[in-house]
């Protein structure tokens, strides 16, 4: 999935004068429109970017005229380190916002973006980045139709910012939301968690395996169309980022008034993941994701569904873990390796790694 | 994974819980002495498979809550000092002291890491020679031999900007002091492994001696909680009172002589409170003399600090096993793991945050 070459790309004559972001790139003036013109727009090209007005117009009475309604979703992104294996903060800019729309069960369609940049940072690196979004976004199929950047002074910033916006389409009869699971529903992750914090939390920490992990940042939306296929009474879809499976479930169990039983041993972990959080103190059901949703599915069509995300290159691992049920409302247990039951509790903030 | 996987083995977990089943013929209470213990019986929920006779009594060894409330607020204290990097374990970040925690200060501006090692602190004070760099050293005998290593270093390599504020704690004379107490209910002690590891278990034959109580050398993976259950009950039943090492595969007679030496060296033993419980003689260890330039109390002046712990909380009778969790009147009241009253609420590995899950869960079950 990720076979973008950032060694490769040169920087585009005249921004080499300037191999440093300075105060004057987000002022409006000569050197922004260098940096709009040589930079963003060739990266992002589209019919409605490359007019370069002050704002993208859009024809939505177009995008409705089947009778959908319009998603609409917003997301920051402030990781550190900017890279890390898997990819990069554009893959998860442009990625995080197309799967927020999409968990709606929405055709993403449009994405805005606002950069702030901290004085110093280095052209070629945002270079980079800006171009893994250009090809991230022309994966997943949606246009960056506008943008904006400032520049802060050194030390107010962390690098780089990025704010993405977008918009979709949800289809006439598609109604995906938090509130609708139901006892007797089936729980479906599509493929092995915790990838993604753990790529970050080894860079961070330095922590090296024989076999490194990658984030698993994606573009989740075909798979979506491709579920909505088998059935559009999916009850809810939703993407575990930050927190994990545990905190995206909790929301579900609390919002639907149902209890959720998870089965341990059917939980992909992968080994890496595994071996790291036993080695970091962590829990891997917090563990952030960002190419992995969770679907709460009539039990009914559960098999067939499963077979259907098998065959998309985003749901080859995809699993039954558990399943809605009426007792416990409000709450997540999960059936322990060795029979017995423990409380998947939300987590109040951070994950702490614990002492002993 | 090798010698992980092997030992939550669900066909063996089994075989072990049928045979406590077969010889439990009485009431038995019995202490898991560690925090990571407790955690691994939470996660694997081992306290819902035991036989209803045998109630496992959540010991004081989790650091987060034994760590004296004085010392949480020096913590404080010194974190909130501007030009201080404050380093510390990650989960010592949410325990309240008198009015604030480490997080708190962090958002008003303070400089605090979570690291994994003392040894990154040292390399942040290596790295930043203007910068005072203060490790939190918490914990118990495990912990301790990283933290007397990053202290040896900063006084080998001359790194003066390096300082450590110390509160470790003890295992043996914890269990002599629950022994002693006039409420104590507790018949048979599960032993910290990894404390184990380090210090040996030769000061255990001597306690199992003198107040009758067997003391089972345990792991902490299911199979080994399970195994340190059954052996402990088989000792109950036959009215006997033995130390034994169920944890061989880690944990020999002599320990880890290298590290004891560090030990000795750096630190000294000193009479220590614990949160909740009270002064334990000769319970804890502080930087001995030759590396007083090091110890951040000194360093810091932190000498007048004033405590309140909140009246409401009974954690000390929980952390002696006196009290549940659900029988403190502020239990799921005024104290819940979103806004704790005592440290026992905080970790997860504490006995009322344990329980606040598992309860509410117990609740709707019936």
């Amino acid at each position: 999935m990720n076979d973008l070459d950032f060694e490769s790309w040169v920087c585009p004559l005249p921004l080499r004068d300037y191999p440093k972001i300075v105060l004057g790139h987000g002022g409006g003036g000569k050197l922004s429109n260098e940096l709009v013109e040589n930079l963003f727009v060739p990266a992002f090209s589209n019919e409605t970017l490359d007019k370069l007005s002050d704002s993208a117009s859009l024809d939505v009475a177009e995008l409705l005229k089947d009778g959908g309604r319009l998603s609409y979703s917003t997301d920051s992104f402030v990781v550190q380190p900017l890279f890390f294996r898997g990819g990069n903060i554009g893959n998860l800019a442009v990625n995080g916002t197309v799967n927020d729309v999409a968990m709606a069960g929405a055709k993403p369609v449009y994405l805005s973006c606002g950069f702030i940049i901290e004085e110093g940072f280095e052209v070629e690196s945002l270079g980079k980045i800006v171009n893994t979004m250009g090809e991230q976004a022309r994966l997943a199929e949606v246009q960056i139709v506008t943008g904006d950047t400032k520049v802060v002074d050194k030390g107010k910033g962390d690098g780089l910012f990025i704010n993405t916006s977008g918009i979709g389409v949800i289809p006439k009869d598609v109604n995906l939301a938090p509130n609708l699971a139901q006892p007797g529903d089936v729980v479906i992750v599509s493929g092995e968690i915790g990838l993604h914090g753990i790529a970050i939390m080894s860079e961070r920490e330095g922590l090296e395996f024989d076999a490194p992990v990658e984030s698993d940042c994606a573009n989740l939306n075909f798979l979506i169309e491709e579920m909505l296929e088998v059935t559009k009474e999916i009850r809810v879809i939703r993407d575990p980022t930050r927190g994990g499976i545990a905190s995206a479930l909790n929301e579900i169990a609390k919002s639907s008034n149902v209890g959720i039983v998870l089965e341990d041993s059917k939980i992909p972990v992968p080994q890496t993941v595994r071996s790291a959080c036993e080695l970091l103190g962590l829990d891997p059901f917090y563990v952030a994701n960002e190419g992995k949703l969770l679907a709460i599915v009539p039990r009914e069509k559960s098999e067939e569904m499963l077979e259907t995300m098998q065959k998309n290159e985003f749901g080859k691992e995809s699993a039954i873990i558990g399943e809605v049920v009426e007792q416990n409302s409000g709450m997540v247990v999960a059936k322990t390796g060795i029979g017995g039951t423990r409380v998947v509790d939300m987590q109040l903030g951070e994950q702490l790694p614990r002492i002993c | 994974m090798k010698y992980l996987e092997e030992f939550r083995d669900p066909e063996l977990a089994k075989k072990l819980l049928d045979e406590i089943k077969a010889v439990t013929t009485k009431d038995w209470a019995i202490m898991e002495v560690c925090g990571g213990q407790t955690h691994s019986i939470i996660r694997n929920g081992i306290d819902q498979l035991l036989p209803d006779e045998i109630e496992l009594i959540h010991g004081p060894g989790c650091p987060v809550c034994v760590t004296p409330l004085e010392l949480i607020d020096k913590a404080l204290a010194i974190a909130a000092t501007p030009n201080v990097i404050f380093c510390s374990f990650g989960d010592m970040l949410r325990v309240p002291g008198s009015d604030k925690d480490l997080f708190r200060i962090k958002s008003e501006g303070g400089d605090i890491r979570t690291v994994y090692s003392p040894l990154d602190a040292l390399k942040f004070a290596r790295e930043n020679p203007d910068k005072e760099v203060v490790f939190f050293g918490v914990g118990f005998e495990t912990t301790a031999p990283a933290n007397a290593m990053a202290v040896f270093q900063a006084k080998e390599q001359g790194i003066e900007n390096f300082s450590m504020l110390v509160s470790h704690v003890l295992v043996p004379p914890a269990i002599a002091a629950i022994m002693e107490s006039p409420t104590n209910r507790v018949q048979a002690f599960l032993a910290a492994g990894h404390v184990c590891s380090i210090m040996g278990y030769e000061q255990y034959p001597p306690l199992s001696e003198k107040y009758k109580v067997p003391i089972i050398v345990t792991g902490f993976e299911p199979l080994d909680v399970l195994e340190g259950i059954r052996r402990a009950v088989i000792q109950l039943e036959n009215g006997k009172f033995e130390t034994e090492n169920a944890y061989q595969r880690i944990v020999t007679s002599e320990g880890n002589t290298a590290a004891q030496k560090m030990l000795e060296s750096v630190f000294e033993t000193k009479d220590r409170a614990w949160r909740g419980i009270g002064v334990i003689p000769e319970s804890g260890w502080s930087l001995s003399e030759n590396y007083r330039d090091f110890d951040a109390e000194y360093k810091f002046n932190v000498t007048d600090i004033e405590t309140h712990e909140s009246p409401l909380c009974k954690s000390g009778e929980v952390l002696q096993g006196t009290i549940k969790p659900h029988e403190c009147p502020a239990f799921g009241k005024e104290c819940t793991p979103r806004k704790p009253l005592g440290a026992t609420m905080v970790s997860s590995e504490g006995a009322c945050a344990a329980y606040y899950n598992y309860g509410r869960f117990a609740a709707t079950a019936k």
